[in-house]
């Protein structure tokens, strides 16, 4: 399949318990297209991250969620993920008792369907070499899922799945948080070489910093749960080197997290 | 989200043969019946006169009060012994071929190419098939039935038996005492480590039969062996009962390991006495898995007697819908310098019960003995529930005593994050259940840690959604 991936989001609603956090997002991203959200703390980035993988607290009120023509939104957690979905965590999860390289070969075989396994010289191969890509030790194969992982450690475990899954549209929540500058080097790179025209990227972020090393094609600022900004990589260099506080001017915004009145 | 009814699956091992038992005694247990079995057995008058001892100490003996509960179990609805064929097997062709096409279904004649230095399975109540390899035989290592060995080495039976575990102990281990037939009985000579680890496999296959098997292993100063014992058994529609007695004589410096996975059918009454006995430097090891059964009421225990002496029990139980499996383990430090450790891994679901019961005890003379407990309880859904019960003895203030126990239930961003990764629900829940088993299931032989991975697999299935 080598459909260039469209993912579709329009006027998406969202809410945990009765707190409404999404209020009408609407954004298009199209493989070979990289696009970075921006937005302080509270605004709705994470949310907006956990909504389109369809974790269980948020409840869609509104909107649609289109991905390849199907509606996302009908779709259970695995089978948005098996439709070509990724999200890189902010806090992944850890499994004890699961090694790195079982869970990872069982998420490729749920991917790839019964009698079409991967096979274990051709998984090895792969995953040496994209660990080797990101700089991990091969003991990293063989520890229990995130089970000690540091936090870069983990950020670098999150790019790793990416690379290994092959996803079409990939999510990066935050993976910035915590790196420092060489890790977060490694971990652009493990995203830069996945760059292609059949793989879209959403990459949530605070800083600029990241964009120093994936260069977005599109930047949008996140305000009171939805876009309220949107420009090339220019209005990253703006937002690093002035804040966010001409925006709110130009846009007559007081407070810009989703607990605003709106 | 959309999700099918899971369907109610069958039990796996819930086949069952026509019955080609040769003989059978009647329903109940009276000391007619007690007389028979030894009569058949063609037993020597001492065996008789502990059966029947033993029986007087059950009949007198009244149910224990704590535990699981026995409301439900009639001593006067089962039978006590069921003699399969006419003699024990002596090598795989002399099977009676019914027999062999259940144990084909079990996996049995795959697992012993694969590793069995000596195969003992148990078809009812008998050995049919007993099998020792050559090099065994020449280091000296006695492997045969219980049955056989009171024939055989009348001297060493009469020394240990029962020692471990008289049967005045508890209610079961008088039954036992009293109608035991087959089981395994080992001894392993001073200094000889039996590097391949020795298996039976035992299964009940008549209805309201049950099974009292009992096992004997004597391992001597600087010995090794593994032990290894797995149970399946068919479904039947009113309940059975299991009470074995496994007695173990660890000598200085001997090393024993005993592994069980258990999986009676989810009618069965699983009451076993389990004990060891390990002198100075001696190390006993229970690895003991309790899946199936209705009740399970099982705490492998360990004596230790002699300085600097290792107790170890890993074990998990699973318990399902209408079962309760009350497991834990007995770590008695009689001497300085002993050393246990337990680790208990529970899993409820459905509905089921899993009760950690466990004791610690201390005597006077266990001056710097340790002992660290580790008890942890995963609970799928909210209808089951768990419970810990740690006793402890403590004589010595010099002792250091270590208990830690976690609950914990699948949470929803784990399911999460794996399902964001392409596994469904079952794969995901199943994955963590195996995640947390681990620890286990390294312990196992190869071939023991895939039959119960699948087990557990099994298990798991239509307790998803």
């Amino acid at each position: 399949m080598t459909a260039v991936p469209h993912l579709q989001i329009k006027n998406l609603r969202a809410k945990i318990e009765d707190k409404e956090i999404l209020k009408g997002l609407t954004l298009e991203i199209k493989g070979g297209e990289v696009h970075a959200i921006m937005g302080p703390n509270g605004t709705g980035k994470s949310t907006l991250a956990s909504t389109l993988m369809g974790h269980p607290k948020y409840e869609v009120t509104e909107g649609e969620v289109i991905l390849n023509g199907e509606n996302l939104l009908e779709m259970e957690v695995d089978e948005r993920a098996r439709a070509g979905l990724f999200l890189a965590m902010q806090y992944p999860s850890e499994i004890s008792g699961v090694t790195n390289s079982d869970f990872l070969r069982s998420a490729i075989n749920a991917r790839r369907g019964e009698g079409n396994e991967i096979s274990l010289m051709k998984f090895i191969r792969e995953l040496d070499k994209k660990m080797k890509t990101l700089e991990m030790d091969e003991s990293f194969a063989h520890r229990y899922l995130n089970e000690g992982f540091s936090g870069g450690e983990k950020k670098r475990n999150e790019i790793l799945q990416m690379m290994m899954l092959e996803p079409k549209i990939c999510i990066l929540d935050e993976i910035d948080s915590g790196l420092d500058i060489d890790a977060l080097k490694v971990v652009a790179n493990g995203v830069n070489e996945m760059r292609s025209p059949e793989r879209g990227f959403l990459i949530i972020t605070h800083y600029q910093r990241l964009l120093n090393y994936i260069k977005p094609d599109f930047v949008h600022v996140m305000m009171q749960g939805r876009i309220v900004k949107s420009g090339g990589p220019e209005l990253a260099e703006r937002l690093e080197a002035e804040g966010y506080d001409w925006i709110k001017e130009e846009l007559g915004i007081v407070d810009e997290t989703v607990n605003a009145n709106v | 989200m959309a999700k099918k009814a899971p369907e109610l699956q069958e039990y796996q091992y819930g086949f069952h043969d026509k019955d080609v038992s040769v003989f059978r005694t009647k329903k109940g247990l009276t000391r007619e019946i007690v007389e028979e079995i030894s009569r058949i057995k063609g037993e020597p008058e001492w065996m008789l006169e502990f059966r029947l001892k033993a029986l007087d100490i059950f009949l007198k003996m009244p149910m224990p009060k704590w535990g699981g509960n026995l409301d439900d179990l009639n001593f006067d609805d089962i039978t006590y012994y069921v003699k399969p064929s006419e003699k024990t097997g002596r090598s795989w062709d002399e099977v009676p071929e019914e027999i062999k096409a259940t144990f084909d279904k079990l996996g049995i004649p795959e697992a012993e190419q694969k590793f069995l230095a000596g195969v003992s399975a148990q078809y009812e109540s008998e050995v049919v098939y007993h099998n020792m390899q050559e090099d065994l035989e020449k280091l000296g290592v006695l492997f045969c039935d219980m049955d056989s060995a009171v024939k055989l080495y009348p001297d060493i039976v009469k020394e240990y038996f029962a020692t471990v575990i008289p049967p005045a102990d508890n209610k079961f281990a008088a039954l036992n005492s009293a109608v035991w037939s087959g089981g395994s009985f080992i001894y392993v000579p001073k200094g000889v480590k039996v590097e391949t680890p020795l298996q039976a496999y035992f299964r009940i296959n008549s209805e309201n039969m049950g099974q009292f098997e009992r096992t004997l292993i004597i391992v001597d100063e600087d010995a090794f062996v593994h032990y290894v014992e797995g149970c399946t058994a068919p479904i039947y529609s009113t309940d059975s009962l299991h009470s074995a007695v496994v007695e173990i004589i660890v000598k200085e410096r001997g090393r024993c390991r005993y592994t069980t996975i258990q999986n009676w059918s989810n009618n069965v009454y699983n009451l076993v006495t389990k004990r060891a006995v390990a002198y100075a430097d001696a190390t006993m090891e229970w690895i003991d898995g309790n899946i199936g059964s209705k009740l399970t009421m099982k705490y492998p225990a360990v004596i230790m007697k002699g300085p600097r002496a290792k107790g170890t029990v890993l074990s998990i139980a699973v318990a399902g819908k209408g079962q309760h499996q009350d497991a834990g383990a007995k770590m008695v430090h009689l001497a300085p310098d002993c050393t246990s450790t337990i680790i208990s891994k529970s899993i409820s679901r459905d509905g089921g019960k899993v009760t950690y019961r466990g004791l610690a005890q201390f005597g006077r003379k266990s001056e710097g003995s340790k002992s660290n407990i580790k008890c942890d309880t995963l609970i799928l859904d909210k209808l089951s529930t768990s419970d810990t019960i740690p006793y402890n003895e403590i004589m010595n203030d010099n002792i250091t005593l270590e208990h830690e126990a976690t609950v914990s239930k699948v949470s929803e961003d784990q399911l999460f994050y794996l399902m964001s990764r392409g596994l469904s629900e079952a794969e995901a829940t199943e994955m963590i259940v195996m995640g947390f088993i681990e620890p286990f299931t390294k312990e196992l032989p190869m071939e023991y840690a895939v039959e119960m991975n699948r087990l557990i697999k099994f298990e798991m299935e239509g307790s998803i959604g």
